[in-house]
């Protein structure tokens, strides 16, 4: 059985290693400060005893106020996941930090969100529209859009 | 003097028999050999993460059978098992065993078509295909019995199954089952160590596990690198804890690792149904109580299974309205072929289209 990680427990240690970088701590999942995102992911990655080796999925959510950013993260070795989430408030121009540095299973799924919510992946090496045409104006997912 | 050379672009797909579906590569060429590749996609995108946010929870059930067609019956089952998180739901012993003997067949159809493809593109023209559709024809015939339908079943609901089996289906299943192992005997009999096969394919296209697991990689093609991820064994959902049976593992990544993956998984779901229709309860509810207008609770869950190409999961949110607020479908197909850059480079054309087929993606799936 996968385990599911405690978020508060996590939040702790991460917020003495990198202090600021933690927004909110729930058990489900931890709340990550957007500027700090790669240091956090890139801990959760390379420190041993938690080994995330394994981005299961990103997603975005579009809630008015502001835009939700999913990563789902699972650690084959120890077989435990966690769930980080990045917040956008600026709907005219969000950007996040991407993740394709430290999984490449990011690449498309950044694209993806890019064409379809319009969150903008700060180091991505090919941000362009995934599924629909470059011309395409808007982007379907918003809530506004439709 | 030496002749001037310079690298050749070639456009193969989005319609083309090697591409299964509407799948573009832009191929940069040095004469035969490929130095790169560009992915183009979204041909099929029908915006179903969108559709899903004006229908009701169970109206979107239909829709997930477009996502891989060649495997509706895992799609259904992914998506309501997530809604059945997120909203509490309890599914009745009976329609979890039928559910798990269901997804097993549906494995074993879509291995067929898996392998079959594949054969093709290795230039096997439709002699080994025609063998598999043979036996697909069984699994749907069957599922024909289920739904009424033979390609986009729409069986599996909120709560467990639209309806109780007929009577007439355990025997047949019994039939297929007592003949299934037979057959794939005679697929080993004619490629195991089928020379050209060998040749077209051993130590073609290797992905390493560490590579294939940055990369979101899962299914046939993960556990082709010998990495033993399994969600039926790693997360255990509906029962699987309680049937025995082996992950089947290759020994390099390449693509006949991936192809004889494939055959071995057919085996072991062979065995996970024996064990499934020996315990299935004879009689009980196939749905639980779950009301037609259905609103979960505010909040979001995420269920994923081992569908027949890796996982598959479907995160939902919901406002506690009658319709989901956002549904994310894990495409599994197109996480599959993130590596595909680096595992085509240096080969030749025909490689290509060996090591694109030896992946297995369904286009419904890649571009939702």
């Amino acid at each position: 059985m996968t385990i599911a990680l405690s978020g508060t427990e996590l939040g702790k240690r991460l917020a003495e290693k990198f202090p600021g970088s933690i927004v909110e701590s729930i058990p489900d999942c931890l709340l990550v400060n957007p500027s700090l995102l790669p240091e956090v992911a890139g801990f959760l990655k390379d420190i041993p005893d938690l080994d995330f080796n394994y981005l299961n999925y990103i997603t975005s959510v579009d809630y008015y106020e502001y835009f939700e950013v999913i990563y789902r993260l699972t650690s084959t070795k120890y077989n435990h996941s966690i769930v980080l989430k990045a917040r956008c408030y600026d709907r005219e121009n969000p950007v996040l930090p991407s993740v394709t540095e430290l999984w490449q299973g990011a690449n498309f799924q950044e694209r993806e969100i890019y064409d379809l919510m319009g969150i903008r992946f700060e180091g991505h090496p090919n941000l362009k529209r995934l599924l629909l045409w470059d011309g395409f104006a808007g982007h379907p997912l918003r809530k506004d859009y439709l | 003097m030496a002749i001037k050379t310079e690298p050749f672009v070639l456009n193969i797909g989005p319609v083309h028999p090697s591409t299964h579906g509407v799948f573009r590569m832009r191929a940069t060429l040095d004469g035969e050999v490929v130095l790169d590749i560009e992915p183009v996609i979204g041909y099929l995108h029908r915006g179903i993460e969108k559709l899903a946010e004006q229908r009701t929870f169970t109206g979107f059930i239909p829709l997930t059978d477009r996502l891989d067609y060649i495997s509706s019956m895992s799609n259904n089952m992914a998506y309501c098992m997530a809604v059945e998180k997120l909203a509490g739901v309890k599914v009745p012993e009976r329609a979890q065993y039928l559910r798990v003997i269901i997804a097993e067949m549906q494995r074993i159809a879509n291995h067929l078509i898996a392998n079959g493809s594949f054969l093709n593109d290795c230039g096997a023209y439709f002699t080994p295909f025609l063998y598999m559709f043979r036996e697909r024809e069984k699994v749907v015939d069957l599922f024909e019995m289920l739904s009424g339908q033979r390609l986009t079943y729409n069986f599996m609901r909120i709560g467990g199954l639209s309806q109780d089996i007929p009577d007439e289906f355990l025997p047949a299943l019994r039939r297929f089952l007592d003949k299934m192992p037979a057959f794939i005997d005679e697929y080993d009999r004619l490629l195991k160590e089928n020379e050209v096969l060998l040749a077209r394919t051993r130590g073609v296209g290797i992905i390493t596990a560490e590579k294939a697991l940055n990369c979101s990689i899962s299914g046939p093609v993960l556990r082709s690198t010998g990495y033993s991820w399994d969600l039926r064994k790693a997360d255990p959902y509906l029962l699987y804890d309680r049937f025995n049976f082996d992950v089947p593992v290759g020994m390099q990544g390449d693509c006949y690792d991936r192809f004889r993956v494939r055959m071995e998984e057919m085996r072991q779901s062979v065995r996970i149904i024996e064990q499934a229709l020996k315990d299935l309860p004879l009689k009980g509810a196939v749905r639980a109580d779950v009301p037609q207008r259905l609103h979960p609770p505010k909040g979001e869950a995420y269920a994923h299974i081992e569908s027949p190409k890796g996982e598959l999961g479907f995160h939902v949110v919901s406002d506690n309205s009658i319709a989901p607020y956002r549904v994310h479908i894990r495409p599994t197909s197109l996480l599959n072929l993130t590596a595909l850059r680096e595992m085509v480079r240096g080969w030749k054309v025909a490689d290509l289209i060996v090591i694109f087929g030896s992946i297995d993606i369904c286009l419904g799936e890649v571009d939702r």
